[in-house]
């Protein structure tokens, strides 16, 4: 018998040396209680947290919870069934109607998770014949979107307007095109030259689905996303977005002003076959979704908090993933996956949680160690992390 | 353009990807012997698909695994 496992070795061997160097397994860390958006006790220690995306804070939004609790006792725990037979409840439909409000689209269809939402509307939309354009540092979402569906799949060299501009213009005469971007990029925090790109797209016959899942809520004058600080959001075909991130619970989307859009609920499969999300946790979205529309005072202190962690770490001689903060991730580059695992344990010593981000998941395998602020983190908090990492930062010899 | 004068063209473009300057044939493999990442294969068919204005889909990249089917796979990309 082969044991299918074996092609895991080599995995399972570089675990094995990480852990042998003594450092804390990265990718096992337990939350024993969480005390706030910005605060946890892990293995007993009170400790900030740096790395949950939970941008805007709304994990314990009073008037969230409660609604998910209202949800909990007139709805029971869960609905036992997809959206399109018995699974969709007053607050499916609800929540789809926040999020048209939020973005100002015509349609909106709710996944069970984001990734879902990539999975199913890629999948779906482009078929046999027809060819995907994509970003080379795209989410695995995205990259398993192409893998499941039947299109011709044309990478290109990241926010390279060019590269994806020749690519568009080699596809045979006749073909359909879909051009996927997206408009942060988690691993480095960069965003992309949307409204550019977008032109490109369309001038060589298009169609456009923007990947928002890290810019909702807090970019853009509405907090639509990086297509509508660019002013590009009407051009965009498809919106993919999360529940996850911003809104604070779970769940995915993709919003839309295609006439024909209401079709994908019957065709797109990550939809059909799956259970829909709970009543409290749709409930808890609609919630959040309809308190980020009045969020401005919130979205102004995460840019704050974004620009003086950026600052400060640059200044302690960090490298960064980036020149200027574009986004509320901030990307510290480490020197290889050890040290980076030695400085990822230090920072948890000092009490401070951050992603320890690695190959494949990063460009150019690189390390790196993922910060992503919250709009409840107080400026004294970013002054206390930026101290933490001057101190790990030594302990680990980085800087 | 015939193989020989692809082939010309590619082992010229392979040049400074093969850091290693393995002797290169037919049966040579990108991620075996060339020990090619996949941002050295991006990097690497992007620059075959600006200089032949083809595309080598993701799709078609699955089924090249050594040097001779990717010649071949130009030739006929060609048309
Ligand atoms: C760019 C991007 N798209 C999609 C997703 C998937 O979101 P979800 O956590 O809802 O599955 C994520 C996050 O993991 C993401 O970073």
């Amino acid at each position: 018998m082969t044991d299918l496992f074996s092609k895991f070795d080599p995995l399972i061997e570089t675990r094995r040396a990480l852990l042998a160097t003594g450092v804390t397994d990265p990718f096992n860390l337990v939350m024993e209680r969480v005390i706030s958006p910005t605060v946890a006790m892990c293995s007993g220690r009170e400790t900030i947290l740096l790395g949950t995306y939970n941008y805007m804070g709304m994990t314990f939004d009073p008037d969230v919870i409660e609604a998910g609790k209202q949800a909990l006792d007139d709805f029971g725990a869960g609905t036992t069934g997809s959206r399109v037979l018995n699974g969709t409840y007053a607050g499916h439909r609800a929540v789809e109607e926040a999020l048209k409000e939020f973005y100002a689209m015509d349609h909106a269809m709710v996944f069970s998770t984001g990734y879902q939402a990539n999975l199913g509307i890629i999948s779906t939309i482009a078929s046999k014949g027809d060819y995907i354009v994509l970003d080379i540092d795209s989410h695995a979402s995205i990259w398993d979107g192409c893998k499941m569906g039947d299109a011709e799949v044309v990478p290109f060299k990241h926010n390279d307007i060019e590269a994806m501009e020749k690519r568009l213009k080699r596809i045979p005469e006749g073909a359909g095109k879909l051009v996927v971007l997206e408009g942060v990029y988690s691993m480095l925090g960069d965003i992309a030259p949307l409204k550019e790109m977008i032109r490109v797209a369309k001038e060589n016959g298009a169609m456009v689905l923007v990947d928002e899942a890290h810019s909702m809520g807090f970019i853009g004058p509405n907090g639509r996303g990086v297509a509508e600080d660019q002013g590009c959001l009407d051009d965009v075909d498809f919106v993919i977005g999360t529940f996850s991130k911003s809104v604070g619970t779970v769940g995915g989307f993709c919003v839309s002003n295609h006439p024909k859009f209401e079709i994908m609920r019957l065709v797109c499969r990550p939809y059909v076959f799956t259970a829909s999300l709970p009543p409290s946790v749709v409930a808890t979205a609609c919630t959040s979704i309809r308190k980020l529309m009045h969020a401005g005072n919130k979205r102004a202190h995460l840019w704050e908090n974004s620009r003086v962690l950026h600052k400060g770490l640059k200044d302690k001689g960090f490298q960064l993933g980036t020149d200027e903060p574009q986004s509320a991730i901030i990307s510290v580059i480490m020197p290889d996956l050890e040290r980076g695992a030695m400085m990822w344990e230090a920072l948890l010593h000092e009490g401070l949680y951050v992603n320890l981000a690695r190959p494949p998941a990063t460009p150019a395998g690189m390390t790196l160690l993922r910060c992503s602020l919250c709009a409840e983190h107080s400026a004294e908090q970013v002054q206390t992390i930026i101290g933490m990492f001057e101190r790990a930062g030594h302990t680990a010899g980085i800087i | 353009m015939d193989r020989a004068a692809t082939a010309e063209k590619i082992a010229a473009l392979i040049e400074p990807f093969n850091k290693k300057g393995v002797a290169i044939s037919d049966a040579t493999t990108f991620a075996g012997d060339l020990e090619f990442d996949s941002l050295t294969v991006m990097d690497f068919v992007a620059a075959i698909e600006d200089d032949f204005d083809i595309i080598i889909t993701m799709n078609q990249q699955a089924e090249i695994e050594n040097y001779g089917q990717l010649v071949d796979a130009v030739v006929k990309l060609q048309g």
